[in-house]
């Protein structure tokens, strides 16, 4: 239920996002989602990968400061009112989000990837009104 | 030599006259201020030096010390007259920015001095490297931390710098002295 995100610390230069993406292809490693935090002079990209361990090690060897965050991977329903209706349940049960970014899909599902500050409190929440949530193998490469 | 009080280092004034004086003027400062250490051998036969500028910025003291010798003590150096940059009227040292970068827990001191001007002002910006043990993915806390080290540099060089946190080994390392300090002024 708790998946792994990477997060990578990129410094504001033409080409540097390239550079990064260029290593993540030639090991074959999946970004399933991704967000940039950016401010004036550098920016924090946060991904969820197919393989965030290996993924984290090669960037780090690439001189990259990485970190692995655990997230929620929130599944809702690609229509209108799908993204209020998770929101407030959030909300109403006092859960304080740290930050999100979603991505949605073809099959009428759309996934928020969650930071919270206490993740297991957000779950709970979650699992207690039978919302789906990610799991591991949706997202992983095996 | 420094005695057991570490109160600064000894000078033997029976062989050398010690003296401060402002590296920029060559002017002559009182004890207890702030300066570049000149010497001047006072036995030495073969080779006379008068006032020979060793480039070490220290203060020195004339008060005896508690170990009862009453020679002129040295403070441990600042750093060196030509490392001294004047910004803003200010003088400052790399030296310090290293100091600050030391003390604080989440940062090492691999850091670059940018010196600029615009607008017929000096500006400063200190480039930082993030530690990946302290890289955190949320922007408050990255913030954080610059907003620390930006007032730890305030207070301790008395004027205001950038900071920029850049990413860890991109900032050259070097055996010998450290290129430390880029000055765009001296285009100009």
């Amino acid at each position: 239920m708790i998946i792994k995100q990477l997060s990578v610390f990129l410094e504001n230069r033409t080409g540097r996002l390239t550079e990064l993406t260029a290593i993540l292809a030639a090991n074959d490693i999946n970004i399933s989602a991704f967000s940039i935090a950016d401010t004036a002079d550098y920016g924090i990209l946060r991904m969820i990968v197919g393989r965030p361990d290996a993924a984290a090690e090669i960037l780090r060897k690439a001189g990259f400061a990485v970190k692995i965050t655990d997230v929620v991977g929130m599944i809702i329903p690609h229509r209108p009112g799908g993204l209020h209706k998770a929101l407030q349940l959030i909300s109403d049960n006092n859960v304080a989000i740290d930050y999100m970014y979603a991505f949605a899909s073809g099959d009428c599902k759309a996934t928020v990837v969650i930071r919270a500050e206490s993740l297991q409190k957000l779950i709970d929440v979650l699992q207690e009104h039978k919302m789906e949530l990610l799991q591991e193998g949706d997202v992983y490469q095996v | 030599m420094e005695c057991h009080c570490q109160k600064g280092m000894h000078i033997f004034e029976d062989h050398f006259i010690p003296e401060i004086i402002n590296p920029e003027s060559g002017e002559v400062l009182p004890y207890g201020e702030l300066g570049e250490l000149v010497f001047t051998p006072a036995t030495k036969e073969a080779m006379p030096l008068i006032r020979y500028r060793t480039r070490d910025l220290t203060r020195l003291h004339a008060e005896p010390c508690e170990c009862g010798r009453t020679l002129v003590r040295m403070e441990k150096c600042v750093g060196r007259s030509d490392d001294m940059l004047i910004i803003r009227g200010v003088n400052v040292f790399p030296s310090q920015v290293e100091s600050v970068l030391l003390e604080m827990s989440e940062t090492r001191p691999h850091y670059l001095l940018v010196v600029d001007r615009e607008n017929n002002l000096d500006t400063l910006e200190i480039r930082v490297e993030i530690e990946e043990q302290f890289f955190s993915d949320e922007v408050k806390e990255l913030e954080g931390l610059r907003k620390r080290i930006k007032a730890n540099i305030a207070s301790t060089l008395g004027i205001s710098a950038t900071i920029r946190l850049v990413e860890p080994g991109t900032i050259e390392r070097s055996m010998g002295k450290a290129q430390r300090v880029i000055d765009n002024r001296r285009r100009l």
